[in-house]
């Protein structure tokens, strides 16, 4: 038997300083975020909701009108225990810019920021949004103005590259290649004897694929990072130990469908391999019914009885309601029933994560009010279910 | 060669876009085996490597190789045409594109090793992108008789799975992102003839959406960008509503159901006819559903008029409870057919 999350005790739990959502995209995990942020702040917490891309209405309810990359005090917020909300929207080429400007000295910081491959890895560098959300995270945390920091991570291709993200960035500018591209200087020169016949096919090649100034741009960008590397390396490592210390807790947030949940359990398997404090899986709008007494093989005989009965092309009585009613209870418990087995898939492959499991919400969340209800129900499933 | 009367005549290069969990696969898929009817030959192309589409045909995964998945919707003009699909992965692209134009084969195995395809991806994702969006492309414009302008086209459509909204626009713009980067060079040139292709009538950009708020809202930003990006050279093509649910009560029952007001007792009594009468409570239980499913319709209704107002054809897919298996996907190719789409 899977156990219970309870979100409740993680989100009061002082010793809780950082909470990671994680999932593929549109599975909830913006709403998440800030429910459990709210929440948070409602019992008496400081708390910090870092958003990537929240859709336009719930940020605007949250007071997040442009991405100014300052955390913002959220209005509206149930002041009565003493906590309070703030909410921030990454921009991820400023934070981008902001660590080369604190890493360098103000000549070369220019250069760089000029340059047509930084602003083309600033912008949109498959991970640098990954990157700078956890860059973010960092500085949030080193400001040590919040006991709570919410974080929604960005609806990457994979799910995983924000944990990869930072490595891979490191790994980039660690490579070979990157090494040739910024001179003979920087390379040993037994490995350039190695490499020699190679080395010239190499930039021959690159040349005519790329053209010589893009060889010559690329060439004064590496050179011009290749002071901040060492910068970069430390901060991706930080950043890593951050995520693994005892006050950070990821929770995997999936909807009850193939993918997603695939996702979810790759996730959790790659969470544990890097010993990340995983705290549970969160099951995001999965049908449920008030009538679940009635089944699917009964609602739909007793639908075909009155479609017999009954002359239905009247509308408006009672029985052709009635069989609508139990058609559409019938697809809801087989939608259920389907949703509760991909669930145990799950469950069975992965028996030690505790599950939270959040019912469908007829209408989308857009305001303080909607995420308070999904915070009650993340954290109170029983007072929520009565 | 039946030309069937569709929206989308003339148009050979189909990219499907879509928000993440809306289905954007799946109807790619469809897409493919509905405009693979009357024996045409359909390639439907992958660029994520996340191999969704080996997992929904239920096959090994696919390799950087046109290889066959279907047959294509059988119809009244004859039966299904073959459907292909391809995995097309930024190196493979690359060494591709060396062996294509520069008979460079060999240097490219060794570039691949010196780590420059990471490289490129890394550093400039653009230049990655122009070699995936012209693998699409060389595959829309290769005829049977390679060069020769009479030869008919190896392939009578193809259709991409690209990547999401989100990052459509740029995806696509290929041109403008390399020419950021590029000024002259090979890179331009080829750049420049991939985005000849898809700046052209030839191509049309579909986007998958579900009817709810987010999605809804990515696809009119998505539409405006590729838009403003392009300056309105790609052309949008439709809007694919997927997982839609319809209304099973009449407009005045659905507004009784939404604001409470239904005849519950009514219900009750009809449902004791049917022989239903477990308990007292059931009836308001039932009516509870109807209410979610009202509002849940009403959702729907705001969402179809904000995506109407985009002004493209739009075509609806039904939700369908048991899940997406192959018999699933040819019932979603016959209603994208049937409403014009292919």
């Amino acid at each position: 038997m899977t156990a219970r999350l309870d979100l409740e005790r993680i989100v009061d739990d002082r010793r809780t300083r950082i909470i990671v959502c994680c999932g593929s995209g549109g599975v909830g995990k913006t709403t998440t975020a800030a429910a459990l942020g709210l929440r948070a702040a409602e019992r008496g917490r400081q708390a910090c909701v870092l958003t990537v891309d929240p859709a336009r209405r719930l940020a605007q309810s949250m007071g997040l009108t442009s991405l100014d990359n300052t955390p913002r005090q959220v209005e509206g917020v149930d002041p009565a225990s003493g906590g309070s909300l703030h909410a921030m929207m990454l921009d991820m080429k400023r934070t981008f810019d902001e660590i080369v400007e604190a890493h360098t000295d103000p000549d070369r910081a220019a250069q760089i920021l000029a340059n047509p491959f930084y602003q083309s890895l600033s912008s949109s560098f498959a991970g640098t949004q990954e990157y700078m959300a956890m860059e973010k995270l960092g500085q949030l945390r080193h400001a040590d103005e919040w006991d709570l920091i919410v974080v929604d991570t960005p609806p990457s291709r994979s799910a995983l590259d924000f944990l990869d993200a930072p490595q891979r960035l490191g790994r980039f500018l660690d490579g070979r290649l990157i090494r040739i591209l910024a001179g003979p200087a920087k390379v040993g020169m037994s490995f350039m004897g190695v490499l020699n016949a190679g080395f010239s096919m190499m930039t021959s090649a690159l040349t005519k694929i790329l053209g010589a100034q893009v060889l010559k741009d690329a060439q004064t960008f590496v050179t011009a990072l290749d002071t901040m590397f060492g910068g970069f390396r430390e901060r991706a490592e930080s950043t890593y130990r951050l995520l693994q210390a005892p006050g950070t807790s990821f929770v995997v947030v999936a909807t009850p469908e193939p993918d997603a949940l695939r996702e979810a359990s790759y996730f959790v398997e790659r969470l544990d391999a890097e010993r990340m404090p995983l705290a549970g899986l969160i099951l995001n709008r999965i049908h449920t019914s008030p009538a679940a007494r009635l089944s699917t093989a009964r609602s739909l005989a007793a639908a075909e009885t009155l479609e017999s009965q009954n002359d239905l092309s009247v509308p408006g009585t009672s029985s052709a309601v009635a069989a609508a009613a139990l058609r559409m209870h019938a697809e809801r418990m087989q939608l259920g029933k389907r949703e509760r087995r991909l669930a145990e898939h799950f469950t069975s492959a992965h028996p030690a994560v505790p599950v939270a499991e959040v019912a469908a919400q007829p209408e989308d969340v857009h305001d303080l009010a909607g995420l308070r209800v999904i915070g009650q129900l993340l954290c109170e499933p029983e007072v929520s279910a009565s | 060669m039946i030309s069937p009367d569709t929206d989308w005549d003339g148009v050979r290069l189909h990219v499907v876009t879509g928000k993440g969990g809306t289905g954007k696969t799946t109807v790619a898929a469809a897409l493919a085996l509905a405009l693979a009817s009357a024996g045409r030959k359909v390639l439907l192309i992958e660029v994520e490597g996340r191999q969704a589409i080996a997992r929904l045909f239920d096959c090994p995964p696919l390799p950087y190789q046109e290889r066959k998945i279907a047959i294509g919707l059988g119809t009244g003009n004859g039966e299904g045409g073959d459907v292909l699909a391809l995995a097309v992965d930024p190196e493979g692209a690359l060494l591709d594109y060396l062996a294509m134009f520069y008979n460079m084969r060999r240097a490219g195995n060794a570039l691949t090793k010196l780590g420059v395809v990471d490289f490129a991806t890394t550093i400039a994702p653009g230049l990655s992108d122009v070699l995936v969006t012209g693998k699409a492309t060389e595959a829309t414009r290769r005829r049977i008789k390679a060069g020769s302008k009479d030869s008919p086209h190896v392939y009578d459509a193809v259709v991409m799975d690209a990547p999401p909204t989100g990052r459509i626009g740029r995806f696509l713009n290929v041109s403008t992102e390399v020419s950021d980067l590029a000024k002259v060079g090979p890179i331009r040139t080829h750049a420049d003839t991939v985005a000849k292709v898809i700046r052209s009538p030839q191509t049309a950009v579909h986007f998958v959406t579900t009817l709810e708020e987010m999605p809804v809202q990515e696809t009119l930003d998505g539409l405006a960008e590729l838009q403003e990006l392009t300056d309105g050279a790609i052309a949008p093509g439709a809007i694919v509503v997927n997982m839609a649910r319809p209304a099973l009560l009449s407009p005045d029952e659905l507004a009784a159901a939404a604001d409470g007001s239904l005849d519950v007792a009514g219900l009750a009594a009809a449902l004791k006819a049917a022989g239903i009468a477990d308990d007292d409570h059931l009836a308001a239980d039932l009516a509870a559903e109807l209410r979610e499913h009202a509002l849940q319709v009403a959702l729907q209704d705001r969402a179809r008029a904000e995506l109407r107002a985009a002004g493209r054809p739009q075509y609806e897919l039904p939700m369908l409870t048991d899940g997406i298996d192959l018999a699933a996907l040819y019932e979603l190719a016959a209603a994208l057919r049937q409403q014009g789409a292919a």
